[in-house]
């Protein structure tokens, strides 16, 4: 049973004004086997969270710590993360012209695992998800993501998911875009690695829309870098109800916090300390 | 123009060797307007001056109007500045400029394949000289010193492959001469393989007949003291195609100059290249589409990658749309991957459009190092930053090597930038990274 925790992150991202700070001490705890969903506005450091988990170099973890069953993550390279377990279903996956999906998908799996996926099992498991997430077989023989849709893309992310078998999943905002269609393949590609490894999901979405087709067990607000409140899923239905204002009037400092945050000068420092 | 000094005319050219400075920079010589059609557009032609000839002391106003000789006394001395020269290192080639050249013949090795003929000609031959002439010295000098051409006719509608190896030409100054004509209607894919030594000058004629459709490619993996200067001349006949392949992995100094003249209506040209300069390399190709019938059809691609110190590499590209080339529809680009500092990349696109009656001509250019969100996705799959470079090199490279068209030498290719990818890999290891080279 491994563990994610996330505690008391504190993250800021290189501006050509200087440092801006956007994660302000974020506390979250995700198990194996549980889905945790964070929904929040937009500009409030969701995807930042997600970045800063997989350690993208543009985010620098000014405080905190990203533990996984106890291990630092974050003096870690972003392969060594991976390889321990961690996982990023990203919101725009990137083109890597002249790399066919096939030879991304076994290099990656042999990367994660540490010796070459036996062949005949191996080539099974990719046709199984591959048809399950209804991708033609010609999907394996043409570059990763080059010229693929938007929901391709997505698709081919649930996709190394289901293969790659992480420990921990983040999930960012991989129902936008979506029409409800392809919503419904990639919820079930993320519930089929649910059910499978017992992989724990950390879904980031701005919309309930996804929630309909994954349950969480958990669902948090985010707003100005930090998890604002945390409930069961019927916080998400009055969040679809309500909104975020309630959050954003609610905390004064959260607003100043997003007030700041959306400032272009490099006012960030300045900013009140917001006492979670 | 009539007697105005070379430094005042615009030369487009000589703002772009900073560009590409210690690789950091896009040297990009010409906005990258993707399509830049009808440049003909607003005055009529020669009324301004011209980047070609720039430098000479009696401008040429277009690519057509270049001096060409076969005789290597009617070509002055290049001083370096020439527009031909200005990115050579010209001392290291003076030999094979000017000197003298050892022109017997050095049999190349080739195994026998139908469709295929190889022959030494004499230069009376009418194939020799049928798709083109010298345009600077080094070309001249190998023109006038050669003693036997070598002739590669391709006779069969079938098509196979044929590979011509050169291996150790030695290290004294020679100079060669090859010829391959292509049949009406004929299939063919004629492979020019060169490795070992050579100091070498040569000019390779490409005969195209009417509705041929061959691919040419010259491969450079010579040792690393090898110089050779090469001009590729070729003439597409009426409704045939070229598909003409360069790459140079190997060598010194390696210039090859590919000039392709689309001669017949609705021929047609494909130029790729691939080049990988080391440190200390330079490698450089001036790539000269010259469209001269009408719905003739041109794709220029040169893709390239740079690693260590003083590795150099030139790339211009000359696309000439004749008056007489109504619906002509062309477009180059040149990509460069700078994988460390102390690189220089040339990249220099020049357009000429005489007609406004065409479907397309543009170009794109662009030199830069790795794209840090495509290793970061790699690497966020557990891909270590080494492999997930060398994946992307080689994903960036592919392009061209599948091309080729045939399995084995493409593997063979593949495995030839796998091994440049691990001298990288080697070097960064030595220059202190903790990047440990296993393979």
């Amino acid at each position: 049973m491994s563990t994610l925790e996330i505690k008391d992150l504190h993250v800021s991202v290189e501006t050509e004004q200087g440092a801006k700070q956007i994660l302000r001490g974020v506390n979250l705890v995700i198990k194996q086997g549980e889905t945790h969903a964070i929904m929040g506005p937009n500009g409030s450091g969701k995807s930042t969270l997600a970045y800063a988990i997989a350690g993208h170099p543009k985010y620098k973890v000014t405080s905190g710590s990203i533990l996984l069953d106890g291990e630092e993550m974050t003096t870690l390279s972003v392969d060594a993360r991976a390889r321990a377990g961690l996982f990023l279903a990203m919101q725009y996956p990137v083109e890597i012209p002249g790399v066919t999906v096939t030879n991304f998908l076994r290099t990656a799996k042999t990367a994660i695992d540490g010796s070459a996926p036996p062949l005949r099992g191996w080539i099974k498991d990719v046709k199984t998800s591959m048809t399950a997430l209804r991708m033609d077989s010609t999907f394996a023989e043409r570059n990763v993501n080059e010229g693929f849709s938007g929901g391709e893309k997505k698709r081919n992310e649930i996709l190394q998911l289901e293969l790659l078998k992480p420990k921990i999943a983040v999930l960012d905002e991989t129902d936008s875009g979506l029409d409800v269609d392809a919503l419904k393949i990639v919820s079930e590609g993320v519930n089929r690695a649910k059910a499978n490894t017992d992989v724990g999901v950390l879904l980031i979405t701005h919309y309930n829309r996804i929630l309909r087709y994954i349950t969480p067990d958990f669902v948090h607000v985010f707003v100005a870098g930090q998890v604002v409140e945390s409930g069961g899923p019927e916080l998400a239905v009055q969040l679809e109800n309500d909104g975020y204002d309630v959050y954003v009037a609610a905390s004064a400092a959260a607003a100043s916090a997003i007030a700041s945050a959306e400032a272009s000068d490099a006012a960030a420092a300045s900013a009140p300390a917001v006492n979670a | 123009m009539t007697s105005a000094a070379p430094a005042r005319t615009t030369a487009p050219e000589s703002t772009v060797p900073g560009a590409g400075v210690d690789g950091s920079t896009t040297g990009q010589a010409t906005p990258a307007s993707p399509q830049t059609v009808g440049g003909h557009r607003g005055e009529p032609m020669g009324s301004r001056s011209h980047t070609d000839g720039a430098w000479q002391e009696k401008p040429v106003q277009t690519r057509s109007e270049r001096f060409t000789s076969v005789k290597v006394g009617d070509f002055d001395q290049p001083s370096g500045h020439e527009l031909e020269w200005k990115l050579t290192p010209i001392k290291l080639v003076a030999d094979l400029i000017s000197g003298e050249l050892d022109g017997t013949p050095v049999e190349p090795s080739a195994d026998d394949v139908d469709g295929y003929t190889l022959s030494w000609v004499d230069r009376t031959d009418l194939r020799v000289g049928s798709a083109g002439l010298p345009e600077e010295k080094a070309s001249a000098n190998a023109w006038s010193a050669f003693e036997k051409a070598l002739a590669i006719d391709v006779t069969s509608e079938t098509p196979t492959a044929f590979i011509v190896k050169r291996d150790g030409l030695g290290s004294g100054a020679r100079a060669a001469h090859t010829v391959i004509t292509a049949e009406p209607n004929s299939r063919g894919l004629v492979i020019l393989e060169n490795a070992g030594d050579a100091r070498l000058t040569e000019n390779v004629e490409i005969v195209v007949r009417e509705g041929a459709h061959v691919t040419v490619v010259s491969v450079q993996e010579w040792n690393d003291s090898a110089v050779h200067l090469s001009s590729h001349f070729a003439q597409v006949g009426r409704d045939a195609s070229l598909r003409h392949i360069v790459v140079s992995l190997g060598g010194s100094v390696v210039r090859l100059n590919p000039s392709i003249h689309l001669s017949g209506q609705g021929s047609n040209t494909d130029a790729y290249g691939l080049y990988f300069a080391d440190a200390g390399q330079h490698l450089e190709q001036r790539v000269y589409i010259d469209h001269e019938a009408e719905n003739s059809r041109s794709r220029v691609k040169y893709k390239g990658a740079l690693q260590g110190e003083g590795a150099h590499t030139v790339w211009v590209g000359d696309v000439l749309i004749r008056q007489t080339a109504n619906g002509t529809d062309s477009y180059e680009e040149n990509r460069n991957l700078v994988l460390s500092e102390g690189t220089r990349a040339d990249s220099i696109p020049n357009l000429e459009i005489e007609t406004g009656n065409i479907l397309g001509a543009g170009h794109a250019s662009s030199t830069g190092r790795f794209d840090d969100e495509q290793l970061f996705y790699l690497q966020s799959r557990g891909i270590s930053e080494e492999e997930a470079r060398r994946l992307v090199v080689r994903g960036f490279l592919a392009e061209i090597i599948q091309q080729i068209g045939s399995a084995a030498v493409e593997d063979r290719l593949h495995r030839a930038v796998e091994a440049e990818l691990m001298i990288a890999g080697a070097a960064s290891a030595a220059a202190g990274t903790d990047a440990a080279v296993s393979e």
